[in-house]
C-alpha cells in the first residue's frame, strides 16, 4: 500500500535524498521517494508490514534530520 | 519567512557585527601596545562571533557523528572552520563560517518562496460549499456533499464541485485551471466545472460528481505528484552527490598528509590547502537547483493551463522528434457545424435551411443538431408529418402538406429528384420539396484557429516527423493536412490502426529521440499509453484524458503543446548551465586550491555563491 508523509521544515535538499534512500532500505519498503520542494515522502509498503512503518520511517528521520517533523497524511 | 529563519538571520546577524568588532581589534590592536594579550583577546572574540554563528552547525556536526553520519555538510563546515583555527586562520574560519550561513539562509529563504508560489499557483481548492439543504443554505466541506444535492455559488466564490446549473447565468473565470483569460459565459443547463470562479450572478449547481472524482481533485492529486516522478537529470544529481563528497574529503586527505611528509615539512600550508577542500566538498548547488527547476518549470507550465505529470515528462519534452496528432478533437474542433449553403435557382437559401431542419428535427445526429443549431428557429411540430428516416439515405416527411426528402444523393436518385453532383469535404445533405430540388447544405468539422500556428511551431523547432492520424476519409483529411501543410497523412484508421501506425513511427525514430502523440483523450487511450509522451487536449471535464495522458492541455489549444516544448527547452537549459557552471567552478577551485592560488575566501565562493547563483538561475523556470 501507498503512505505518504510530510515531512515539515525539511530544509536540506542533500538530507532529502538520504531520507530517502535510507526510508528505502527499511524493512517492507518497496520503494520510497521524496519530494525535497513538496516537503513529501511516498512510501510503497508490503500490506504485512505497513502498521508499524510509520514508527520506523519517524526514527529513521530523526536520525538524518532532528528538527523535521513527520506528519502522516 | 518562517520563525525559524527569521531567528537565524537574526543570530548571524549578530554574529557578523561581533566579526567585524574582532577584525578591527586585531588589524589595530598592536598600535596600543596591548602586546601578547591582544592576540588572545582577538582569538577570544573571534571565537565568540563563530560559536554565535556557527554553533549549531558544530553541534549538528557532533551530533551526526554520534549517528556515525558523517560527510554532511555541517561535518564538513566544522571540520574545515576548527581546521582553520588551528592554523591560525582566525578571521578566515569566521568569514567561513559566515558566509556558509548567509547562503543557508537564501537557500531557505528561496526555496520557501518557490514553495509558495507554486502554492498559490495551485490555490483552486475550494474551501466549503453552500449546499441547500431543506430550504436552508448551509456552509460544509466540499467532501461532505452527496451526488444530486444543490449548491448555491455566489459571485467571488470558487466552484466546488462539478455539476450543471439548474438556475441562474453568470460568467465564469477559468484562469487557474486553464490560464484562459476571457471569462466562460455559462446559462442553466450548461455544465460547470470546479474550480473556476463564478464572476456575476449567484448560479444554483445540481452536483454530478463528489469532490474526489471533481476536476479540482484529480488537477491538485496531479500537480502535487508531478514532481515525484524524477528526471535523469534528477537521478544523475543524486548519484552524483553520492560519490563526490567522499572523494573530495579523501583527496582533501591526501592533500594535507602526502606532499608535507614527501616535502618533509610545510604541514601547514598543505592543511589550510586541504581545509579549502573540505569546504568545497558539498554538492548543494545542485542538489538544490536542479529540482528547483524542474519545479519551476511544471509550474510555469501549469500557469499556461499545461499540466504536466512529472519531472520526467518535462524533461523528454525537449527531445520531442516526432509530433503524431489526432485529426478530430486536436486539429478540428470535432464539432460538425453547418459550412455552406447552395440553393438552386430561384430558391431562397433560408428556405433551403428551414425545410432541411424541420426534416432532420427528430434526429439527434450530429448533422441534425448542426443543421438545427444553423437554422436557429423554433420549430412548429404541428406543421410536420409522418416522418421517416431512410438508414443510410436520409429523412422523408410531410411538412405543410408537401413531401420533403433530405439526405444523400441516392435517396434523391431513388424519389426521381435531379441533384446536382458536389464535390465537397464533409456531409453534403441535399434537400428536395415533391420532385423539386432545393439545393444542398455542406456540414464539415471546422479546423482550430491555431492548429496552423502549431504545426508551424513544431516545424520550427525542427520536429523530423509531423503526422496527422485519422478514422476519416482519404479526401477530408488531405485537405486538411494541406491547408496545415502537415506531409504524412495516414487516414481511414481504426482504433487498432492507430496504434499500429505508432509503432511503426516508434521504430523508425531515433534512439534518443521522442515520439509525441496528441489526441482529444477520447477512445485513443492506447495510443497515449504507446507514445514516449501522450498529450490529452482540452482536459478540463474529461477524465479519461486526464488518466490516460503524461500531459494535458487544459484549452483546446494544440499550440500549447508547442509552448511546452519551450517550457521544457528552457528549463533543460538552465539545469545544464547551472550543472555546467557549479561543477565547472567547483573543480577549477579545487585546482587552484589544490596549488595554493585559490584562498579559502574562493572556497566559499564556490560552495555558497554557486549555490545562490544557481537558485537565482533555476528561479527563472518558473516564469
Amino acid at each position: 500500500m501507498r503512505k505518504t508523509y510530510i515531512l515539515e521544515d525539511l530544509d536540506c535538499a542533500h538530507c532529502a535524498a538520504e531520507i530517502e534512500a535510507a526510508v528505502g532500505k527499511l524493512d517492507g519498503v518497496i520503494s520510497s521517494s521524496v519530494t525535497f520542494l513538496t516537503q513529501k515522502l511516498v512510501v510503497e509498503v508490503e500490506d504485512a508490514k505497513a502498521g508499524k512503518i510509520t514508527k520506523e520511517i519517524k526514527k529513521t528521520v530523526k536520525k538524518y534530520e532532528p528538527d523535521v517533523e513527520v506528519v502522516e497524511k | 519567512m518562517s520563525k525559524k529563519l527569521k531567528k537565524r538571520i537574526k543570530r548571524v546577524g549578530i554574529g557578523a557585527v561581533i566579526y567585524f568588532v574582532a577584525v578591527v581589534f586585531s588589524r589595530f590592536a598592536p598600535c596600543f601596545y596591548i602586546g601578547d594579550l591582544s592576540i588572545s583577546t582577538a582569538l577570544f572574540i573571534f571565537l565568540a562571533a563563530y560559536l554565535i554563528i556557527g554553533g549549531d552547525v558544530v553541534k549538528n556536526a557532533l551530533r551526526n557523528i554520534g549517528q556515525k553520519q558523517v560527510f554532511d555538510e555541517n561535518f564538513l563546515m566544522a571540520v574545515a572552520t576548527v581546521g582553520a583555527f588551528f592554523v591560525g586562520e582566525y578571521a578566515e574560519a569566521v568569514a567561513v563560517m559566515l558566509f556558509y550561513q548567509v547562503g543557508e539562509c537564501f537557500q531557505s529563504y528561496a526555496v520557501n518562496k518557490s514553495r509558495k508560489s507554486i502554492a498559490d499557483l495551485m490555490d483552486i481548492r475550494p474551501d466549503y460549499a453552500n449546499v441547500m439543504r431543506n430550504g436552508i443554505v448551509e456552509e460544509v466541506n466540499p467532501e461532505e456533499v452527496a451526488i444530486g444535492e444543490a449548491i448555491l455559488v455566489k459571485p467571488g466564490e470558487r466552484i466546488p464541485l462539478d455539476g450543471t446549473v439548474i438556475k441562474g447565468n453568470s460568467s465564469l473565470d477559468t484562469m487557474a485551471l486553464t490560464g484562459e483569460s476571457l471569462p466562460r459565459d455559462v446559462m442553466e443547463g450548461e455544465a460547470v466545472i470546479s474550480g473556476c470562479v463564478n464572476l456575476s450572478g449567484v448560479i444554483e449547481v445540481r452536483v454530478l460528481k463528489n469532490y474526489g472524482e471533481s476536476t479540482v481533485a484529480k488537477i491538485l492529486d496531479l500537480v502535487e505528484n508531478a514532481s515525484g516522478k524524477k528526471s535523469e537529470a534528477e537521478h544523475f544529481i543524486t548519484k552524483f552527490a553520492r560519490y563526490y563528497t567522499p572523494v573530495v574529503v579523501g583527496l582533501a586527505a591526501l592533500l594535507a598528509v602526502v606532499p608535507p611528509l614527501a616535502a618533509g615539512g610545510g604541514w601547514g600550508e598543505w592543511i589550510y590547502r586541504a581545509l579549502s577542500f573540505l569546504v568545497i566538498s558539498c554538492p548543494c548547488a545542485l542538489v538544490i537547483s536542479i529540482p528547483l527547476s524542474f519545479f519551476g518549470g511544471l509550474g510555469g507550465a501549469g500557469r499556461a493551463g499545461i499540466l504536466i505529470k512529472g519531472s520526467n515528462y518535462l524533461e523528454a519534452l525537449a527531445d520531442a522528434e516526432v509530433i503524431v496528432m489526432d485529426k478530430t478533437g486536436t486539429l478540428t474542433k470535432g464539432v460538425f457545424a453547418v459550412r455552406k449553403i447552395v440553393p438552386s435557382e430561384g430558391v431562397d437559401e433560408k428556405e433551403l435551411l428551414e425545410t432541411a431542419a424541420y426534416a432532420e428535427n427528430f434526429s439527434n445526429h450530429p448533422i441534425s443538431r448542426s443543421l438545427l443549431q444553423a437554422y436557429g428557429g423554433e420549430i412548429d411540430d404541428a406543421r410536420l408529418k409522418e416522418v421517416e428516416e431512410v438508414a443510410g439515405y436520409g429523412i422523408r416527411a410531410i411538412l405543410d402538406g408537401h413531401h420533403i426528402l433530405a439526405g444523400n444523393s441516392k435517396l434523391m436518385e431513388s424519389r426521381g429528384v435531379d441533384a446536382d453532383a458536389v464535390e465537397e469535404n464533409g456531409t453534403v445533405v441535399h434537400v428536395a420539396r415533391g420532385e423539386e430540388y432545393l439545393g444542398y447544405i455542406v456540414i464539415a468539422d471546422e479546423v482550430k484557429d491555431d492548429a496552423k500556428e502549431a504545426v508551424d511551431g513544431f516545424k520550427e523547432a525542427g520536429m523530423k516527423h509531423i503526422v496527422m492520424l485519422t478514422g476519416d476519409r482519404k479526401k477530408t483529411a488531405d485537405s486538411i493536412a494541406g491547408e496545415l501543410g502537415i506531409a504524412e497523412v495516414y487516414a481511414e484508421l481504426l482504433p487498432g490502426d492507430k496504434v499500429e501506425q505508432v509503432e511503426k513511427l516508434l521504430a523508425a525514430k531515433s534512439e534518443k529521440g521522442r515520439l509525441v502523440f496528441v489526441g482529444d483523450g477520447i477512445n485513443d487511450a492506447p495510443v497515449l499509453a504507446r507514445a514516449d509522451i501522450g498529450v490529452a487536449m482540452g482536459g478540463l471535464g474529461s477524465d479519461a484524458a486526464i488518466e490516460a495522458a503524461d500531459v494535458v492541455i487544459m484549452t483546446d489549444e494544440p499550440s500549447k503543446i508547442v509552448k511546452a516544448m519551450q517550457i521544457s527547452k528552457k528549463t533543460l537549459g538552465i539545469v545544464k548551465q547551472n550543472i555546467v557552471f557549479a561543477i565547472g567552478v567547483k573543480v577549477l577551485v579545487l585546482l587552484l586550491a589544490a596549488i595554493g592560488i585559490a584562498s579559502m575566501w574562493a572556497a566559499v565562493f564556490a560552495d555558497v555563491g554557486v549555490a545562490v547563483i544557481a537558485i537565482l538561475n533555476a528561479m527563472r523556470a518558473m516564469k
